[in-house]
């Protein structure tokens, strides 16, 4: 059967989702007495309206880039890991250790080292699931969601123990030390005279995030062990064929894959909050899986995913403040459709574009 | 049901079925292209063709499956719609597909009942189902313990049931696909008796198949399909097996090879006392001992699932076993914890694994990445530590390609987009181009188009002639008789004896894949 020009595939039919899930959202808002309209308007100028929006949406975007590459790769071994939100917050010890353990004299100095520690800890909690996985046969999706659990409770334990900030009430660290301080957006495009916004929590993680994209994408499409991965996540019977361990695949692809969710942590740990908090993935880890979807496990897609995703996260906020009409909720249900949309219904717009190309190649 | 026309009982001498004009594309691809296609009441009519010519599509449109884009359907000279598949039922139109749709954990009698209960309590369906396939199974030799679980009985046995579910539902008209692939000879056999009595009791047989022998054998009326067109419709008795090659591939075919007398040197592969167990516990190869020489094809008969698959699966080095197999001389790991499919092509072994589709291909990948499956580790696809060597695997595929005359020549197409002969292609050239010292070949023509079984077989043999071992599991008996210098049949795990291809036919194979001895054996 004829294919349809990639350009459609990749962004005609996203568009088109897109387009439906505003249509059926506006019939929500127009539903509790809103305009959908003014709806719209404030959330697409909320995001994208300034650069304090803007620096608010791409900081949204780098966490989704980080869980969905992770996602991502691990889906392409065909595992499915639904535990990113636990991975980024024992990442988040990881990087935390690691930037407490000494005053570091400069964030050069300390970010490699930061990443290491986050990516090591993020990795060894997507790594128990895969050794049981592996060994035992445990299924990944229901100790990968354990796990997410597992981590709310040790974070719990840690950050009203051992790593408690003596000083104050709440549950958490103290102050990273200003070595330690990440360039925000604000402080890095200054030089080249742009004027950023100063309360923007955009910083430098942002282009680590551009840089695990590219990464990933070397990863499974440039190297053996990427071919190994995708093989295996391919077809089971036929990497026990060609020879390829399961065991060394199933750990490889998801420790890799919980380092990509720990990287979360640099960003809003190391990047934005500069002390370990108790609940700061705030469902980063689930929004990944929407994100790998929709971005269609492949890098390129994530980002521009990742990058919407970011928007309706930045707009729905803006939407509470400016709408108080508009509910938490309704907000929600404004993204649920999107992602309902853009996702699960993707044959729905496909089949019909499909066909209209086909006809068209048939009449020209 | 209410959506088919009833048929009338007509008397005249109007055909079972008669199609008329029956077009069907799929986008640009056209399955069928006006086909007119008339079968005669009470006869076993054969339809042949390559894979990819359009048979199913054709029986698919019969049994409601698809709706044809143009033509008519006639059923007993009644135009009839179906538009599904209970609407074929009710026109009379019973469909044997070729891998069976039976509830495993079901009885016989359950699942002949299935979806024809006649009320909410399964008791008086049961007890009156009992009786219909009590007398039908005294008609027709179709005697099958109403009582038994399906996953407890044979292939051949499962493959009645699948009748008595056809005749159950009243059909008049029977369609069998690829109805032997998985039986015996002596299965076969009883299945075309069935047939021949269904035959003289009136029934409509069309019978779907890729083995001329069977349509010589049984059918009265034979039509060939190719490329979506119906191109010959010819009485089986005035026709020949090579004629109907020619007319299924559009030239003419060599059937037989000719092959020169084996010259066979050193044992390369010898195996003793082997013996594996699966991972459910069940022991499949029972100690078997055997050798393979340099220069020989050895081929392996057998009903599948009787412990061939398992056997080159341990040498493929995939499946743990027991006993001792030795490659030119040094022995093997067999444990598994020192040995994988890397370690086997290390040693020699080059594996064309009898499921190409998930074992022997990634079917989402490209030409050029399956071209280097199971080798990509070789420093000759690799840059560094690190990357592959994309643009070198890419021209080596297209050069493999071209010699291989995989169609179409094309090394970025994702191996699903070809047709299973070329999918075999790919398969074969990566694994013969190695250069092995022994090839393991399983299943090498099953699903392949006649045309390309012929360059396929000419490949093996000229590995042979070049002084490589090669051992051939095959569960087509003319397959094993026209390739191997030697023959063993494998029964329950078990070697039942050596053969001499030129002193042995394909009764006395039939009787050793069902385990019965035989006094043949004359080395």
């Amino acid at each position: 059967m004829d294919k349809m020009p990639k350009w459609a595939d990749i962004v005609l039919i996203p568009l088109i989702s897109l387009m439906l899930a505003f249509a059926a959202s506006g019939l929500v808002v127009l539903a509790i007495g809103e305009n959908p309209i003014q709806a719209i308007t404030v959330m697409v100028k909320g995001a994208l309206g300034s650069t304090s929006g803007l620096g608010y949406t791409l900081y949204y975007a780098t966490n989704y880039m980080f869980t969905g590459l992770a996602v991502a790769v691990a889906f392409h071994a065909r595992m499915f890991n639904i535990g990113g939100e636990g991975q980024a917050a024992i990442a988040g010890v990881g990087a935390t250790l690691v930037i407490l353990a000494f005053d570091w004299p400069h964030w050069a100095l300390a970010l490699p080292f930061a990443i290491m520690g986050a990516a090591l800890f993020g990795g060894f909690w997507a790594a128990v699931p895969a050794y049981l996985q592996a060994k035992r046969g445990s299924h990944i999706v229901i100790t990968t969601i354990m796990f997410n659990f597992i981590a709310a409770a040790v974070m719990g334990f840690l950050l009203n123990g051992v790593l408690k900030n003596p000083n104050t009430q709440n549950a958490e660290t103290v102050k990273f030390p200003d070595g330690a301080h990440l360039p925000t957006a604000h402080e890095f495009l200054a030089p080249l005279g742009i004027n950023f916004s100063k309360s923007a929590p955009l910083n430098i993680s942002f282009l680590l995030a551009l840089l695990c994209a590219f990464l990933v994408w070397f990863l499974l499409w440039r190297t053996r062990l990427g071919y190994s991965i995708r093989a295996f996540g391919q077809s089971e019977k036929g990497a026990k064929y060609a020879g390829i361990s399961a065991f060394k695949i199933i750990m490889i692809s998801m420790f890799i894959s919980g380092a990509l969710a720990g990287m979360l942590s640099i960003n809003v740990v190391m990047g934005e909050q500069e002390r370990l908090i108790k609940e700061f993935v705030e469902g980063a880890g689930f929004v990944g899986i929407a994100v790998a979807l929709m971005g269609r496990n492949h890098p390129v897609g994530i980002i521009l995913a990742a990058i919407l995703f970011g928007m309706l996260t930045q707009g729905g906020f803006e939407l509470l403040w400016e709408m108080p009409n508009i509910s938490k909720e309704v907000v929600l249900v404004i993204q649920g459709m999107i992602i309902l949309f853009t996702g699960a219904l993707d044959y729905m717009v496909r089949g019909p574009v499909e066909k209209l190309f086909l006809r068209m190649k048939k009449g020209a | 049901m209410a959506n088919a026309q009833p048929t009338e009982r007509q008397e005249t001498a109007a055909p079972a079925i008669e199609l008329v004009g029956i077009s069907k594309a799929f986008g640009p691809v056209q399955a069928n292209k006006d086909i007119t296609l008339s079968v005669a009441r009470g006869s076993i009519h054969g339809i042949v063709g390559e894979n990819g010519a359009g048979k199913s599509t054709l029986m698919s449109i019969l049994y409601g499956f698809y709706k044809a884009d143009a033509g008519e359907i006639f059923i007993g000279g009644q135009k009839t719609l179906i538009p599904d598949s209970s609407a074929a039922i009710a026109a009379g139109i019973g469909m044997v597909h070729q891998h069976f749709k039976l509830v495993e954990n079901f009885t016989v009698l359950e699942n002949v009942i299935l979806g024809m209960e006649d009320g909410p309590l399964l008791r008086p369906s049961l007890a009156k189902a009992r009786k219909l396939l009590q007398r039908l199974a005294d008609e027709y030799e179709l005697g099958v313990d109403p009582d038994a679980l399906i996953e407890n009985l044979s292939v051949g046995h499962q493959q009645r049931v699948e009748i008595l579910k056809a005749l159950y539902r009243k059909a008049d008209i029977l369609i069998l696909d690829e109805p032997t692939g998985v039986l015996t000879p002596a299965e076969a056999d009883h299945l075309f008796r069935i047939l021949q009595g269904l035959k003289e009791q009136g029934k409509t047989i069309i019978l779907i198949t890729h083995k001329l022998r069977e349509i010589m054998e049984i059918t009265d009326t034979v039509s060939v399909m190719r490329r979506g067109e119906m191109t010959a419709t010819v009485k089986t008795a005035e026709t020949s097996p090579e004629q109907l090659a020619e007319l299924m591939v559009g030239r003419k075919v060599l059937l037989h090879i000719d092959k020169k007398p084996a010259t066979p040197g050193a044992d390369i592969l010898e195996i003793k006392n082997l013996e594996v167990t699966d991972e459910k516990g069940v022991k499949r190869v029972k100690g078997i001992s055997l050798e393979v020489r340099a220069g020989e094809i050895l081929g392996i008969a057998g009903v599948s699932g009787n412990g061939q698959t398992e056997l080159l699966e341990v040498l493929g080095g995939y499946m743990p076993a027991s006993g001792t197999i030795r490659i030119n001389g040094t022995e093997i790991d067999l444990t598994g914890k020192h040995s994988d499919g890397q370690s086997r092509r290390a040693r020699g072994i080059a594996h064309v694994p009898e499921d190409r589709q998930s074992e022997g291909l990634i079917m989402e990948f490209s030409a050029w990445e399956n071209m280097i499956f199971g080798y990509h580790n070789d420093p000759a696809y690799n840059k560094n530590a690190l990357m592959m060597d994309n643009a070198a695997i890419r021209k080596e595929t297209a050069a493999k390609m071209e010699r291989f005359d995989v169609r179409p020549p094309i090394p970025a197409l994702q191996a699903k987009n070809f047709s299973g002969g070329n999918q075999q292609k790919i398969v074969l050239a990566r694994e013969i181009e190695r250069n092995p010292e022994l090839l393991l070949v399983g299943q090498p023509t099953r699903g392949v188009d006649i045309g390309a079984i012929e360059f396929i077989h000419q490949r093996i043999v000229e590995l042979r002639d070049e002084g490589k071992a090669i051992l051939l599991v095959s569960v087509e008996l003319e397959e094993i008789l026209s390739l191997s210098d030697r023959i063993l049949v494998m029964f329950d795990g078990h070697i039942m004896g050596e053969r001499d291809p030129a002193k042995t036919d394909e009764k006395e194979l039939g009787m050793l894949m069902a385990g019965m001895e035989t006094n043949g054996g004359a080395n």
